[in-house]
């Protein structure tokens, strides 16, 4: 069993992300119960798609998705800030690529 | 005017009476489903219920605001609130109460599978514009519930014992409703005569076959045809349900006639 279908009279939990328009990212829009992967597009569906949100939706298992702890914050966020060099902000950006922006 | 023995005459008159079935089916289902709101299985289905009572709802809306500016009504809402049951052109099996959840899919299932079909050929075959427009709208959202209606039949049908015996408890029970759906009286016959409506029984065997193969897929039994089929709630005759839920679906708008949303 999973973590989250330990209670049984509970539907297991799915991450709902969207794409706002063809050709961008992915974004987080929240999560919904459900008892597989096809209810979960419904309830997605349902809960995150009515108001023109996006054209495409993904769900996924959450328990399917590992993420980082509070203890990863320093090794993994530090912005280490001793190594300027990291820090692309020395390079100047040609002014054609400025106004494309 | 209630449609006992009265063909309509004008064109007008024909095109009012078709919208006024198809919208009286939606806003009693709509009715139905809207009761699920607050005491759905689970926070998402209660959102999917009441998200397609809205729909239904919506698409009654539109089509009593379309027959008010035909008929000079000064709005829709005389449509929902103020006729009496006899004057209501639903068939029966959007009337009947809303049962267990089995029973709600079901009813949610088979009229939508119905819809579905009905609408397909409507909008091939409709040629007032703003009618043609309005069903091509609805059909997108009709294509929606049935998906979700399906899906659910499919799991309750092949899930527990207990979701089994209830879904096919709901299909045997609501079965002898389904007849009606097919009829076809004289207003019909005028309708399809304007190209404003579509002989029903044309599409009866593909919903039928689509029925079977869900119902077969979620290992189910497709109850008998050949039993006692309702009749008449179009013209008139309903259930002892619709005047209860007319009253109080009507009861706030008729004691204060003058409310308004603010």
């Amino acid at each position: 069993m999973t973590k989250n279908s330990n209670n049984q009279s509970e539907w297991p939990l799915w991450e709902v992300f969207y794409q706002p328009k063809d050709g961008k990212p992915f974004e987080h829009a929240g999560s919904v119960h459900a008892a597989d992967a096809e209810m979960a597009m419904q309830n997605a569906r349902d809960t995150y798609a009515r108001r023109s949100e996006g054209i495409a939706i993904w769900v996924v298992p959450s328990d399917q998705i590992t993420a980082s702890t509070t203890e990863d914050e320093e090794p993994f966020f530090d912005p280490a800030n001793d190594k300027p060099y990291r820090h692309p902000q020395f390079y100047s950006t040609p002014r054609a690529v400025k106004k494309r922006k | 005017m209630s449609t006992l023995d009265i063909k309509p005459e004008t064109k007008n008159k024909i095109l009012v009476e078709v919208m006024l079935r198809l919208a009286d089916d939606r806003l009693i289902h709509g009715h139905r489903l809207s009761e699920w709101t607050g005491h759905g299985p689970e926070l998402e289905e209660d959102l999917a219920l009441a998200n397609v009572a809205l729909d239904m709802i919506g698409h009654a809306a539109a089509l009593y605001s379309y027959a008010a500016e035909i008929e000079g009504k000064e709005d829709e809402d005389y449509y929902a609130y103020f006729r009496d049951d006899i004057d209501f052109k639903n068939v029966a099996m959007m009337e009947l109460p809303k049962g267990d959840f089995a029973f709600t899919i079901a009813r949610l299932f088979l009229f939508s599978a119905y819809s579905y079909h009905l609408y397909k050929d409507l909008i091939q075959t409709v040629e007032d514009e703003q009618l043609n427009g309005m069903l091509q709208k609805h059909f997108k959202e009709i294509k929606y519930h049935l998906r979700h209606s399906r899906e659910w039949v499919l799991r309750l049908g092949d899930g527990t014992e207990e979701s089994h015996k209830r879904i096919q408890n709901a299909f045997d029970e609501i079965w002898m409703y389904t007849g009606e759906l097919f009829d076809l009286d004289e207003a019909d016959q005028a309708a399809i005569e304007q190209r404003l409506f579509v002989d029903v029984t044309a599409f009866r065997n593909e919903w039928k076959s689509l029925v079977n193969e869900v119902l077969k897929e979620a290992t189910l039994n497709v109850p008998d045809d050949d039993q006692y089929m309702f009749s008449g709630a179009r013209q008139g005759r309903h259930t002892e349900y619709l005047g209860r839920l007319l009253a109080e679906m009507q009861f706030l708008r008729r004691s204060y006639p003058d409310a308004e949303w603010k």
